[in-house]
């Protein structure tokens, strides 16, 4: 039951919400954040960062069903 | 390292004229991309100017807002903000933002977008009762997004005469006497230290609500910060919106060949307030220097640790290394990476409350005004002077 974790780089503005909101998951270098694994546990701190990302730059999936968690469409 | 002109500019380098930037950036993007620059109070900065270094300036850690408090930072008023979201970096400063950016994002905002239009639709019901010319700022400008920020934060719309006269002393440069600018802050922070209080006791469905009970339960800000986000929430939900509808709608009306591809193309709303967003330079002048922390290079040239740098979002927006024909309004134009919420940590929290309240703005007064133009001449216009931000404060209009 694992996640999946993007960052669109184009996208990223390095606000730097991210990797305060879940720390550990995400680092910003260079003005742009990636996440630091691309397979994570559940956790809510992933799905809060994605959905307070200031331009939306971040997307969580459920890897088993695909299914979109993060941002709400 | 690029050979610069040691004797600082003064800046801004001309008074400002309407929207026009001023045509010295291009030059300096060209010939000296980071230049020395005087500001009407503190001490000299530097001011970069090409978009990537300004993207640097304003994401770079190295770049400190927080490290401006207590120094005599470079600043076109006489007072320097002191406290507050802008005067923090990250971590801390991420500590508040996070507490208010869920109620920013663009799922929660398209969310508001009905009652939006509903405003929207109300105020220009209002206008075809009072019939042209009429005064764009006061009929719609200004409520439209004074209703939306009242309604989420949770102020009553009722007050808006007090709060519209005392937030002018965040965005005013020589508007208003500093002893104005004390008195208005002060009496906006009372303001809003009451409505805390009616909350606390009665809290409701609304950001206000939401905010005193991070405080209160769960320790997350302290009284002050509350009081001075509450009020910065207040203060910049409506007055760059307000500033940028009239803004926008000039723009398009000295622009016919755009304006009537845009009405020919409502669906292209979206795109056309990206472009504006990035052709409108809002801001009179770079404001919010960074400090750096440590010694940086930067557009060739070196910066100390210690030393100011300003950046100019404007300026950075008409970079020709990034927009093909930059000075030009371009409505259809893809892809376009401007910056005009800013960048970094202290990028517009409320960039996509923004972006939807002017969609909102600019389709309903196309729609609902055909042949919409100026009520006057061009003299008519009154723009404001002595703040932060340029815009119209009168704009007459017109309509078949």
């Amino acid at each position: 039951m694992s996640w999946r974790v993007e960052v669109d780089g184009q996208t990223c503005i390095g606000s730097g919400m991210c990797s305060a909101i879940a720390e550990g998951y995400f680092a910003v270098e260079e003005g742009v954040s990636r996440p630091l694994h691309s397979d994570v546990e559940p956790n809510d701190e992933v799905v809060d960062a994605a959905e307070s990302c200031p331009v939306e730059a971040i997307a969580v999936w459920e890897r088993a069903s695909g299914r979109k968690l993060a941002p709400e469409e | 390292m690029t050979t610069i002109d040691p004797t600082p500019r003064t800046y801004p380098f001309n008074t400002p004229d309407r929207l026009r930037l001023d045509p010295f950036y291009a030059e300096l993007r060209r010939q000296e991309p980071v230049s020395r620059v005087r500001l009407p109070y503190g001490e000299d900065a530097w001011l970069a100017t090409r978009y990537s270094d300004v993207k640097t300036v304003f994401a770079d850690p190295r770049f400190s807002r927080a490290a401006a408090v207590g120094r005599d930072e470079p600043r076109a008023r006489p007072t320097a903000q002191q406290t507050g979201i802008l005067t923090m970096d990250p971590p801390e400063h991420t500590r508040l933002r996070k507490l208010v950016a869920k109620a920013f994002t663009a799922r929660r905002v398209e969310q508001l977008r009905p009652r939006a239009q509903r405003i929207a639709d109300d105020l220009v019901r209002g206008m075809h009762r009072k019939g042209p010319p009429l005064d764009l700022v006061e009929e719609f400008a200004l409520p439209l997004p004074i209703t939306v920020i009242c309604e989420l934060l949770g102020v009553p719309y009722s007050d808006r005469e007090d709060f519209r006269v005392w937030s002018d002393a965040f965005l005013s440069t020589s508007k208003l006497s500093a002893q104005q600018v004390e008195d208005y802050i002060t009496q906006m922070r009372g303001y809003m230290t009451g409505l805390i209080e009616q909350r606390r006791a009665q809290p409701a469905e609304d950001l206000l609500s939401a905010l005193i009970q991070a405080r209160d339960e769960q320790d997350k800000l302290s009284e002050t910060e509350l009081v001075d986000l509450a009020v910065g929430l207040l203060v910049a939900g409506h007055e760059t919106t307000a500033t940028q509808i009239p803004n926008f709608v000039y723009v398009l009306l000295t622009h016919p060949s755009e304006l009537e591809w845009l009405r020919n193309n409502p669906d292209r709303v979206p795109d056309a307030v990206e472009e504006l967003m990035r052709f409108v330079p809002l801001g009179v002048n770079a404001a919010f220097p960074r400090y750096a922390l440590e010694d940086v290079e930067l557009g060739g040239v070196l910066i100390r640790a210690g030393e100011p740098v300003l950046a100019s979002l404007a300026s950075a927006n008409r970079d020709e290394s990034v927009f093909d024909d930059p000075e030009g309004l371009d409505l259809a134009r893809e892809s376009n990476s401007h910056i005009g919420f800013g960048h970094g940590p202290h990028h517009c929290l409320g960039a996509q409350l923004a972006r939807m309240e002017l969609q909102v703005a600019l389709g309903t007064l196309l729609r609902e005004f055909p042949g919409l133009r100026l009520g006057g001449d061009e003299q008519d216009v009154v723009w404001k002077s002595g703040m932060l931000v340029r815009g119209p404060q009168y704009l007459p209009l017109a309509w078949d």
